[in-house]
């Protein structure tokens, strides 16, 4: 999937991030969840059970599909907003 | 005594209108939210991430409902996740700065809804999403559920995410609804009873006919493919009661799916204390019985908006105030509130009445568990498949717990809120009973995830209170 799915609105001031080794981009205080989802990094676990891989689904805190390893805390990326050096690794 | 006269669960329409309501009753008043601010799903505040948004109803109704919870008096705690309750009444939640104890003799749950899932194959691929975190991530975050998107399921949410993607530039390249459109026309009966609402889902529908969205009625996702994530998806055609029939109509290219088949009301908070439920498809499924003010059959625990029946955000605010004049009529306030009590349930029925045509629209009717091929994961956290889940139902197990305690259905972090509802449909398909007499899951604390350490707090080895060894 190409480019980034962010659309319209002026937004805060960059911030960057670590995500598994990567440095990538997003705006203050947007969840993680969204800003990876924006970016195409859209695999956030590899199921132990089927292998396959499985990312953020309902964005509301429920599915717990988008929890991922933040600053060495397992929290959901969906209720954690980004700000400048935040460590995440995902669930692989 | 407590410190409060009444805690709300949930600051949505509905909870933020009881908190509203009873602080104009002069009670002491505290609100938990699992948000960052009020608003629920429906009115959700804009990520901060945004610094200008463009004006929208919506936008304008949330905005008024922060101000005036605001101002109300009520004391709000957002950002807490309640993960126990005991009677009556102890709310156990941990928030940003550790856990949080409040007590009060009134509860009223506001605590809204979740989407009812039906698993296609495939819908476990990233890009995959639903219905509503759709509209999380197009109104607060003002991000698209990507470039071509296919948008699966039933009920209005169908047409309400494919307007806005279109809305934001984005394209829809398919809404797939499993109802028929004769359904629609079914319910023409309480949507002409609001023509402003009405007019509101035309002007989707109008939206997408202009973009040449194709819509497909009577059809249903046969499969999601991918590899890393969702590549195509095929459709189609199913029968009156969702079963699909013949072959698959056709496959479309996509890099998304929002998927969603409706509402449940969220029971969690009132099936943990023990309070009476009835199954009412109409609103959703199974819901609080309750009397005239809303109290359910625990004494002082009460519910208010779509966790009381799945009737929408317009008919939230008055079930909203009819609890909380239910909880000043229970603690002796606010003088003879018989007659505001009949008024406003009265207001409420009647407002309710679109919501729940609209939520009777997406209800699945028994054949939709068809739709699960026996290869599909049902049970995401633990991986369970249709076949893993009908042969223990082959085995014996005729209720969620004993699927729970034969496969682990249910038992991962979701606490069985995403597959529940399919498994319960798997039971009924199985052996031929009503959704009904499937029955509901148990609740048990914790209601949601939470870190052990933040329950646990911090302690010395050494301060372990060790009873003394018993004498021989």
């Amino acid at each position: 999937m190409a480019g980034d799915l962010r659309i319209g609105s002026a937004r805060t001031r960059t911030v960057s991030f670590r995500f598994d080794g990567e440095v990538l981009t997003a705006r203050e205080g947007e969840t993680l969840a969204a800003a990876l989802y924006a970016q195409g990094r859209r695999t956030l676990r590899i199921s132990r059970d089927d292998g396959g891989p499985r990312g953020a689904f309902c964005f509301m805190g429920v599915c717990q599909e988008c929890v991922v390893s933040i600053d060495g805390r397992l929290t959901e990326a969906c209720r954690t907003p980004v700000h400048d050096g935040l460590v995440v690794e995902s669930m692989r | 005594m407590s410190d409060y006269d009444l805690i709300v669960l949930g600051a949505g329409p509905a909870g933020a209108a009881a908190a509203i309501k009873a602080r104009s009753l002069d009670l002491r008043v505290a609100v938990i939210d699992e948000a960052p601010a009020a608003g629920g799903q429906v009115y959700r505040a804009p990520s901060p991430a945004l610094t200008a948004t463009q004006p929208d109803a919506d936008r304008a109704r949330g905005d008024a409902l922060r101000a005036r919870l605001a101002a109300s008096g009520a004391v709000l705690y957002a950002n807490h996740r309640v993960w126990s309750l005991t009677a009556i009444f102890s709310v156990i939640a941990i928030g940003p700065d550790g856990p949080l104890t409040l007590e009060a003799p009134n509860l009223i749950v506001a605590a809204g809804a979740v989407e009812r899932h039906i698993p296609v194959t495939g819908w476990t691929l990233p890009g995959v999403i639903g219905l509503a975190g759709a509209t999380i991530l197009l109104k607060a975050h003002g991000v698209l559920p990507g470039r071509r998107v296919v948008v699966a399921g039933s009920g209005p949410l169908l047409l309400l995410v494919a307007s806005k993607i279109v809305a934001a530039g984005g394209e829809v390249v398919a809404v797939v609804d499993a109802a028929p459109r004769t359904s629609w026309l079914a319910r023409a009966g309480a949507m002409l009873a609001r023509p402003d609402l009405m007019a509101k889902g035309a002007g989707w529908l109008l939206a997408l006919l202009k973009a040449r969205v194709p819509i497909h009625s009577g059809t249903a996702i046969r499969a999601i493919h991918g590899t890393d994530g969702v590549e195509s998806v095929t459709i189609g055609p199913v029968d009156r009661d969702w079963r699909p029939v013949g072959e698959a109509e056709r496959t479309i290219a996509a890099d998304a799916v929002c998927l969603g088949f409706g509402l449940l009301p969220s029971t969690d908070v009132t099936r943990l204390l023990g309070a009476e439920h009835r199954y009412e498809p109409e609103l959703g499924g199974w819901i609080p019985a309750v009397d005239t003010s809303l109290q359910t059959s625990v004494p002082g625990l009460f519910v208010a908006g779509d966790g009381a029946g799945v009737r929408g955000a317009d008919a939230a605010p008055l079930s909203g105030e009819l609890a909380a004049l239910g909880v000043a009529r229970r603690l002796g306030r606010g003088g003879d509130l018989a007659s505001e009590i009949t008024k406003v349930e009265a207001d409420w029925r009647k407002s309710g009445r679109f919501g729940a045509a609209m939520s009777a629209l997406a209800m699945p009717p028994p054949g939709a568990a068809a739709m699960i091929d026996d290869g599909t994961t049902v049970c995401r956290c633990e991986g369970l498949s249709r076949a893993t889940l009908d042969s223990a139902i082959a085995g014996g197990a005729r209720t969620l717990a004993d699927l729970k305690a034969m496969t682990r259905c249910g038992m991962g972090p979701c606490g069985g809120r995403v597959c529940g509802e399919a498994a319960a449909m798997l039971i009924a398909a199985a052996t031929g009973w009503d959704r009904e007499a499937i029955g509901q899951p148990s609740a048990r604390p914790p209601l949601r995830p939470v870190p052990l350490a933040a329950i646990a707090g911090a302690f010395d080895y050494d301060e372990l209170p060790i009873p003394a060894p018993a004498p021989l």
